[in-house]
């Protein structure tokens, strides 16, 4: 497999820029350290060369910003992992942009890391991290470098990683994967086992840190309303009441429902959560209720695919039957 | 001093064309269920957003069923067959954070099924005493 390095992707960039097939690069840039990577718009190859990065800290997902992009004149150029390509496809199915305007580059990934799973290793302040095989080596602040196993510090959306494959690009880089078999359900099965009230306390723990800044619902690539139910000042909930248990629940049922069926898991909401709550356990609660209710569905397999929750047979389950499945 | 005894609050959502109507019948034909069963006609039952059930319990319901045509009824030719996905999504979704599954429910009840409405509501209320006031979807602003 040929390895993507930050020199193979600005070349790429830069040959697309030079023959006109796009006016723009969507990409990552680098920020003051070298874990904290921003989503930019790059349009000149000096821009190009000054900031654009790619590594371990890379996760951020393009496919949402080019509901806004495409928009724009001309074409842009966006790099894809496999994950991300299902949520493209998602955005084309739900006809969000035009994919005449996009350029889409595959990149093959083999998993990103979590800052924040490294600061808890190290316990200490990082000022950076690079990967150095199957290890990281992190700098920090007063305790010089450590290193620490990669495997470790993966992210939990990659430690559960669903597909290598891409399922749209316009061009590749490197190979293509295969669909992978995941345990990622296996923490909604444990959730599932414990009793009601044990359940209740565990996502009070977990809800009750929410602050509603809402950085789960900009984030996401199916919460692409222009106008959404949270924004609304009078709607009495756009904001969260102090210690209020009914508004937290409330908030995280209904942003989880809006996009069920056409979440792709694509792990973003967990990953931009600044109080760490794993919301990615309501969205695959979903998905694999679905999946055990109405036949296996993936969110952006295949482009113009109908979600289940627009979709319907005579003979379904009554929503009697499915409260009782889990306990048998 | 005598004790009040506990009666659940229970919200109930018929559509239009079965459920409301099987809920007349059942008022013309004397038929007891609980006072305290509140009935808000939507058009269908596919109207119900999940939200309306969320804000329910909000305001101080104890239980929140929905009443709609039997599947292959509806006036609206598939309304209650999204109704079905949704509703089975969003129970077991209330159940896995913990909430009481008995506190929701679905009943099909057609406007000639004026004895089975009473006799859900009976006992969905009936079900509902029995696991006391809701606490866990309450939200202490709106407590009276």
């Amino acid at each position: 497999m040929q390895k993507v390095t930050r020199e193979v992707l600005l070349e790429k960039a830069k040959a697309l820029l030079a023959d006109g097939t796009v006016n723009r690069v969507l990409g990552w840039k680098k920020g003051e350290f070298t874990y904290d990577v921003t989503p930019a718009v790059f349009t000149t190859v000096e821009e190009l060369d000054k900031d654009f990065v790619y590594g371990e800290f890379c996760g951020a997902n393009f496919s949402k910003y080019l509901v806004k992009e495409a928009k724009k004149d001309g074409k842009v150029l966006v790099f894809l992992k496999p994950c991300d390509t299902y949520s493209f496809n998602q955005l084309l199915t739900e006809h969000r942009f035009d994919k005449e305007k996009v350029y889409a580059v595959g990149i093959p990934c083999d998993g990103m890391v979590d800052i924040d799973k490294i600061k808890e290793t190290v316990s200490e302040s990082v000022l950076g991290a690079t990967r150095d095989g199957d290890n990281i080596v992190v700098e920090t602040l007063y305790d010089g470098k450590k290193t620490v196993s990669r495997e470790g510090v993966l992210a939990e959306r990659c430690l559960n990683c669903k597909s290598k494959k891409h399922v749209y690009y316009d061009e590749l880089i490197g190979d293509d994967g295969e669909v992978l078999d995941s345990n990622r359900f296996d923490e909604v099965e444990k959730l599932e086992k414990m009793s009601a009230d044990e359940r209740y306390a565990f996502w009070k723990n977990e809800l009750s840190r929410c602050i509603r800044c809402n950085a789960c619902r900009d984030i996401c690539p199916a919460c692409t309303c222009e106008k959404c139910v949270f924004g609304n000042p009078n709607s009495g909930v756009e904001n969260k009441a102090i210690s209020d248990s009914f508004e937290e629940k409330m908030f995280h049922i209904i942003r989880a429902f809006h996009v069920a069926g056409r979440c792709t898991d694509c792990g973003e909401c967990s990953r931009v959560c600044p109080q760490h709550i794993p919301l990615h356990l309501l969205n695959r609660k979903f998905i694999k209720d679905i999946n055990s209710f109405y036949g296996d569905y993936q969110a952006g397999e295949e482009i113009g695919s109908r979600a289940p929750l627009v979709n319907y047979t005579k003979e379904d389950l009554e929503p009697s039957e499915a409260v009782n499945k889990g306990d048998e | 001093m005598q004790v009040e005894e506990y009666k659940p609050l229970i919200v109930a959502f018929c559509c239009n064309w079965c459920s409301y109507a099987g809920a007349d019948l059942a008022g013309n034909n004397r038929l007891a269920y609980p006072a305290d069963v509140k009935i808000i006609r939507v058009p269908c039952s596919c109207r119900v957003n999940p939200m309306f059930i969320l804000r329910a319990f909000q305001r101080g319901a104890d239980g929140v069923i929905l009443c709609g045509c039997h599947p292959g009824d509806c006036h609206y030719t598939s309304g209650n067959y999204f109704t079905r996905r949704r509703m089975a999504l969003l129970f077991s979704m209330l159940d896995y954070l913990g909430i009481e599954k008995e506190r929701t429910r679905v009943e099909w009840v057609s406007a000639a099924e004026g004895a089975k409405f009473a006799a859900t509501m009976n006992d969905f209320a009936q079900t509902v005493a029995k696991l006391g006031k809701n606490k866990r979807l309450e939200d202490l602003r709106c407590r009276k």
